[in-house]
């Protein structure tokens, strides 16, 4: 129990202490002086934030859309098109982005840029961000794949159906929990990214994460806190929205199976 | 006189409605299908019968068009369907697994082949009540497969595959999932489907009394060959071979060398024994080597010396009591086993035959089928 209580301390604590002090009056972090939501106030009105915020989400909408396209059209040639020459080769590439170090990635994206003269700025983060959540996606959506029962498709394409609809109109509603999870995860990733954003945006373009961390390099203003405190709203709403939406379907898939025992 | 008998293979003037000629279907270095040639005809219940790696499945997906033989050629009403994909074929399959949509309701699992026709939304709807219909599926159209129980899949799927009116219907172990009484049952519901709606019914199974049952015409397969095809009675009463003979229900085996004699042929089959005699439709060589294909229904048993041509003494070492049949195990002198049935067709005989009795085995010259190997 303690050391129970230990743990989601050291990893709740600092969380807490954050979203406290965001209602803090002072302009000091570290020194309490009653409770006012002015931060909050602030924080709309300052437009350099609010332009980064805008961009963050665009470039997150954008790249976790392609790299879950991306993504799931990998899964289905890896996991589908069985033996081909260089088939170990191509896999190990998909994956190998999950290992890399975020640095290395960034640097080389960045290289590859200079190097074909394209302007840094939201294009060119969108571009990295879905390099890199791609290969997320295409872990999910295969394990996914994997488990797939492949007469389905072949019970579609017997039934009338060209291969694209087979995929349009089975495949895809079935893998479609896998394909939207693999589009949040994309999506988490590319709001949360800070080192290859850094290496990639460019003046005209700012991500949130990018003016968080160059802020705060000035001092802890009581409005980073305020943001975190929004952000840390959201993320908790939306896992909690998800966790609740898959357990209810769940045990109603469970109740219905039961009463199709019972009336069989 | 007797009503005209459903066999269109012997009639010369009959166009089959698929023909494989001289298919080939290799996996790598594994053979599947060798060199097969076999024609099924329009309106037949044609089943595929065979161990597991058999080539069956094979031959199945290869009409589906979910495979392409190696070698050869598929016809279908006389069409090769080598470069027909399987969504151009007339051909609709059942799938062992059923493949029915988890998303879709049991209606539109149904509708889903009829809507890919582009067919107009009143007419699909009618079809698909009319195999609801069919199937006994009526109060279950809105629900989604994971709400219905297994039988009831099992029909959904059938329902599904039959609403295109293909020309042939293809079944791979469509009853595999159920259990003994509704597999029974459904075995029934097949075959009054196949008649009323007309279409072409192959079948792939390793269930052999499902085969005997449902189909018109069996093929037994091993190894990627035909090994004999007929119809159930004659597969049972007439096995090509020891492999049929042996695998389809229970037979006694006994091997000895073929003499031709007055009236068919006499058999020796172990030192100091007397010759049995059998009569039979192939003609053997003086000293050939033979196989006696005996159905353990056709050997009589009693206490009594019987008075007949074949009669060996013998003594019980096991009774399988089935309820309607019993099966004797009977150890020869030498310690050859044979086994003899009995139908237990009065409820209170006296079951004067147990254990270690002494007992006499007979039966006729034409009880047992004279094999090569």
């Amino acid at each position: 129990m303690v050391s129970l209580t230990l743990g989601f301390a050291f990893l709740y604590l600092p969380m807490i202490i954050l979203v406290i002090y965001s209602f803090n009056e002072s302009k000091l972090v570290t020194v309490w002086a009653g409770f006012s939501t002015k931060w909050y106030g602030e924080l709309l009105q300052n437009e350099a934030f609010l332009d980064a915020a805008w961009v963050t989400i665009r470039v997150a909408v954008v790249s976790s859309t392609i790299a879950t396209v991306l993504g799931t059209m990998a899964a289905l040639v890896l996991v589908r098109a069985g033996r081909f020459a260089g088939r170990t080769l191509f896999s190990g590439m998909i994956y190998a982005p999950l290992v890399m170090p975020e640095v290395i990635t960034g640097l080389s994206l960045l290289l590859l840029f200079i190097g074909i003269g394209l302007d840094r700025g939201i294009v060119t983060i969108i571009l990295a961000h879905t390099t890199f959540s791609m290969c997320y996606v295409s872990v999910v959506v295969s394990s996914r794949l994997v488990s797939f029962d492949q007469s389905l498709e072949e019970a579609a394409l017997d039934l009338g159906c060209t291969p694209f609809d087979a995929f349009r109109l089975v495949t895809l509603p079935i893998i479609a929990p896998a394909v939207i999870s693999g589009w949040l995860l994309a999506f988490t990733l590319s709001l949360d990214d800070l080192v290859i954003a850094s290496f990639t945006a460019g003046p005209s373009a700012t991500t949130l994460p990018i003016k968080i961390f160059s802020a705060v390099r000035l001092g802890v203003s009581p409005e980073i806190n305020a943001l975190s405190t929004i952000m840390i709203a959201i993320v908790t709403v939306g896992v909690i929205t998800a966790s609740l939406a898959s357990k209810r379907a769940s045990t109603r898939q469970q109740a219905e199976e039961r009463a199709a025992m019972r009336t069989s | 006189m007797a009503e005209s008998v459903f066999a269109p293979w012997n009639d010369p003037d009959e166009k089959p409605l698929i023909q494989f000629r001289n298919v080939t279907k290799r996996f790598g270095d594994f053979t599947a299908i060798d060199n097969l040639t076999q024609d099924i005809y329009a309106k037949e219940f044609f089943a595929l019968l065979g161990p597991s790696g058999c080539g069956k499945t094979t031959m199945m997906r290869m009409l589906a068009g979910f495979e392409t033989p190696t070698d050869g050629q598929i016809l279908i009403a006389g069409q090769d369907v080598a470069n027909i994909p399987p969504n151009k074929r007339a051909v609709n399959m059942m799938f062992q697994s059923y493949a029915l949509f988890p998303h879709l309701t049991v209606a539109d699992n149904i509708a889903f082949g009829l809507k890919r026709e582009g067919k107009p939304k009143d007419e699909i709807a009618a079809r698909v009540a009319e195999m609801l219909r069919l199937t006994k599926l009526e109060r279950f159209g809105a629900r989604k497969p994971h709400q219905i129980s297994g039988g009831q899949r099992q029909r959904v799927a059938l329902a599904r595959s039959l609403a295109k009116a293909p020309k042939l219907l293809l079944l791979d172990e469509p009853l595999g999932a159920l259990d003994a009484k509704l597999r029974q049952q459904t075995q029934f519901e097949l075959m009054d489907i196949q008649e009323k709606t007309g279409t072409t019914f192959v079948i792939v199974t390793h269930d052999q009394e499902e085969a005997m049952t449902v189909a018109s015409r069996v093929a037994v397969m091993d190894e990627g060959r035909i090994v004999q095809v007929a119809t159930p009675a004659d597969i049972y009463e007439q096995p090509n071979s020891v492999y049929v003979a042996d695998f389809i229900g229970d037979v006694n085996i006994i091997e000895g060398t073929a003499t031709p004699g007055s009236a068919g042929y006499d058999i020796a089959w172990a030192e100091g024994q007397s010759a049995f005699h059998a009569k039979s439709t192939r003609d053997f060589a003086n000293g050939q080597r033979c196989f006696l294909a005996m159905r353990p229904e056709k050997v009589a048993i009693s206490t009594d010396e019987p008075d007949a041509r074949n009669k060996i003494a013998g003594k019980i070492i096991d009774i399988a009591y089935l309820g309607n049949i019993s099966t004797y195990h009977v150890e020869l002198p030498g310690g050859r086993m044979m086994k003899a049935q009995t139908a237990n067709t009065r409820r209170l005989s006296r079951r004067t035959l147990t254990w270690e009795d002494p007992v006499w085995l007979s039966w006729t010259d034409t009880a047992a089928v004279m094999l090569e190997g």
